[in-house]
């Protein structure tokens, strides 16, 4: 089975992984609305999509805002005429300097990368249940597999995101719905650009293009980006507590 | 008292028809008491939301269903108000439910006058349509057995109706589709008992006439009467069936049946045939197709069921009613595209004909009812209600997964045949009639109904999928 999609909203879509799905899937011929904090950059994008002669919604809104977003998902569903795909690619990363505790920054991680996916998913998967069809794409990330000491809160939001997909997934998947987690390892992005060890990194465009091709394939999986990391998670994983206390990861 | 933002904060609830065939996602909120539901009227009203209502969503059609708006989930008012035992009346909020009815009536020797095929709907439910069960030639619908009720009107106000009080309006809330505002409380009169049990007489009929017949010779002296008819049986076994007729026993009748009203004598059989109830419909699913249904339907016109030398057996009031729920999810059986039913209901003087034609009509354009289901009506003094002095014949038809296109047409024709028959719909069942039919069908009687729509919520705030579809504004 291989999805096209023709409609689709991309959460987190002025920069990084976010904004290239947006102009990958608009080059392939799908209509986007772009959801994010940043106005220019969101116009700016779209200005690019346009000349692909797709139509691109630019739609400024910060994730924490849940209340907000039951309303605008539902405009931007009525301006696409309808939906078949959504994207939660927004994200925050906190690293914490070495003997700095700061609850704030750490919750924020969980409001964005975790509370704003429910908020978003949510409308999506009722919807989606109702039509018997549609996808739902999270980016996780491998850093969710282990609570890690240089980025607690970054990896606590993940490791919640990826269970709530999950949990997700088995509500919908019944009904012919699709849920895909998609955990990358390191992307070049603004995101990355301040952390210092970035093992087997890719440009944003690779990840983008196997990341659809994950979503188009239809069968509701969780997917590492490349595949390469799913021997890295196994090690993680398995790896006991008292060894992986030690690392500097 | 305000409510919550609706938009912002209310579930979302992915509602079906019965049928499974309709489906949509709405606003929910579920009220606990009149002051919470004035609030959540009042709520809507700001935010331009309109409202529908839904207890436990037996409706086959799109009648409970309001895509996009708010969906007032009536189970959260479910308390038995008062049952006075000596009287057989009782009081129920919105969300009571006929299993309520009778467990609250029958260790009493109270059942109610009129119970559907299934103990789950709701008195929100049985008020907007007006419901009808296996009596209906004699009990009438369920509203003539109601003796008042509370509606809250788009403004939270409350009005208490009766025949005396404001008849009018009483006469057009039951069978008024929630559209006129939201009943509260349903006062009904229960109907006495003195026997746990029924006599039913089972009887085979080879045709279509021969069913006519068969309820108008045994009318007079049953209490229920329901046939079931064999829709892919053609030529001269056309409308094929069998028939129950079931009485009441008195108390001298059937001395031992008074221990039978307690409530652990009732119920449904855990198992059918060695099959757990539950898992009965996954059984049920590679044979829900024409040719399985062509021979189940054969096989049970042929079995005889088990009676004693007087060809009568005895069964439980909740066995005989409420045949709907031996099979719990047994909608499931139809797959993923669902179902619809649609009931014919046709005046007497052109009801033989017209079942006929309905019947030949069904075959010829493979489209054959898994389950035809056959009953007597009598006229009543509701606006909108379907009843008439005639006949219905219930038909559910398996939406084609391919060719759903088949189906609509079919069902197209079949409307057609019953405007030229001078029959009526029935909301409840309905998922396909055109707003012009149903005007037609209903006529001048339609046109009392929405100026009274019009006059008591002239912003339109009770609204349904259904109701946008008949155009009922």
């Amino acid at each position: 089975m291989s999805l096209r999609f023709t409609r689709a909203i991309i959460v987190g879509a002025s920069s990084g992984i976010g904004a290239e799905l947006a102009r990958q899937l608009a080059a392939e011929g799908c209509d986007v609305a772009l959801v994010g904090r940043r106005r220019a950059e969101l116009d700016a994008l779209a200005a690019e999509i346009a000349k692909h002669g797709r139509k691109a919604i630019v739609q400024t809104h910060d994730v924490t805002q849940v209340d907000e977003t039951p309303l605008v998902f539902e405009r931007l569903v009525e301006q696409l005429g309808g939906l078949d795909l959504i994207i939660y690619a927004a994200g925050v990363i906190h690293v914490p300097e070495e003997g700095v505790w700061d609850a704030r920054a750490e919750m924020q991680q969980l409001q964005v990368n975790a509370v704003g996916a429910i908020a978003w998913t949510t409308p999506a998967a009722a919807m989606f249940e109702a039509k018997r069809a549609g996808t739902i794409l999270g980016l996780s990330s491998i850093a969710g597999e282990r609570g890690r000491r240089n980025m607690p809160g970054y990896t606590a939001s993940k490791a919640a995101l990826t269970t709530w997909l999950e949990a997700l997934r088995n509500r919908v998947s019944r009904y012919g719905v699709n849920v895909v987690t998609v955990k990358p390892g390191f992307v070049d992005t603004d995101m990355t650009k301040h952390l210092t060890k970035k093992p087997m990194m890719i440009p944003v465009n690779t990840a983008a293009r196997l990341i659809l091709a994950a979503a188009r394939r239809g069968d509701s999986a969780s997917v590492f980006v490349p595949f390469q990391w799913w021997l890295v998670a196994m090690v993680l994983r398995h790896m006991p507590s008292f060894i992986f206390r030690r690392l500097d990861i | 008292m305000s409510a919550a933002p609706l938009r912002a904060t209310a579930a979302r609830r992915v509602l079906d028809g019965f049928g499974n065939s309709l489906r949509s996602t709405s606003l929910s909120a579920r009220p606990t008491n009149v002051e919470e539901l004035a609030a959540v009227l009042q709520q809507a009203r700001e935010e331009g939301l309109n409202v529908s209502f839904r207890g436990n969503g037996r409706s086959y059609g799109d009648a409970s269903l309001n895509t996009n708006q708010l969906s007032i989930d009536n189970r959260g008012m479910t308390r038995v108000l008062s049952f006075d035992p000596a009287t057989g009346i009782i009081d129920a909020e919105v969300g009571v439910t006929i299993e309520d009815l009778w467990r609250t009536g029958l260790p009493h020797g109270w059942w109610p006058y009129v119970v559907p095929g299934t103990m789950f709907p709701t008195m929100g439910g049985c008020t907007a349509m007006n419901i009808h069960g296996k009596n209906c030639f004699k009990a009438g619908p369920f509203g003539d057995h109601v003796l008042d009720l509370d509606l809250m009107l788009a403004d939270g106000s409350i009005k208490t109706l009766s025949r005396t009080q404001e008849p009018d309006l009483f006469r057009a809330v039951i069978a008024g589709l929630g559209l006129l505002g939201a009943v509260t409380r349903v006062r009904l009169q229960m109907k006495k008992v003195e026997s746990g049990r029924l006599k039913v007489r089972p009887i085979q009929t080879h045709s279509l006439e021969e069913m006519f017949d068969c309820f108008v010779e045994r009318m007079p002296q049953s209490d229920y009467l329901v046939g079931w008819i064999d829709c892919f049986a053609g030529g001269a076994s056309l409308g094929r069936g069998l028939v129950h007729q079931a009485n009441y026993l008195s108390a001298k009748e059937d001395p031992e049946g008074r221990s039978l009203l307690a409530l652990d004598a009732q119920g449904l059989p855990p198992s059918i045939m060695g099959i757990p109830r539950s898992m009965m419909w996954r059984f049920m699913k590679p044979l829900t197709n024409d040719a399985g249904m062509r021979f189940i339907n054969t096989v049970k016109y042929h079995l005889p069921e088990p009676h004693d030398h007087e060809g009568v057996f005895y069964d439980g009031h909740v066995s005989f009613a409420f045949l709907l729920d031996f099979v719990p999810g047994w909608r499931n059986a139809y797959g993923d595209s669902g179902f619809i039913q649609y009931q014919l209901f046709l005046p007497d003087a052109t009801a033989r004909r017209a079942m006929r034609e309905a019947l030949e009509l069904c075959q010829r354009r493979g489209v054959v009812s898994y389950l035809g289901v056959f009953k007597r009506h009598r006229p009543d003094e509701f606006l909108l209600s379907h009843g008439l002095d005639g006949w219905s014949l219930a038909l559910d038809f398996a939406v084609p997964a391919g060719d759903p296109q088949k189906l609509w047409r079919a069902t197209n024709d079949l409307t057609a045949l019953v405007l030229e028959a001078g029959g009526t719909f029935y909301p409840a069942k309905d998922a396909v009639v055109s707003a012009e039919a149903f005007a037609r069908a209903y006529g001048e009687r339609l046109s009392r109904f929405l100026a009274i729509k019009r006059q008591l919520d002239p912003q339109t705030l009770f609204q349904s999928d259904l109701s946008r579809r008949l155009l009922l504004y």
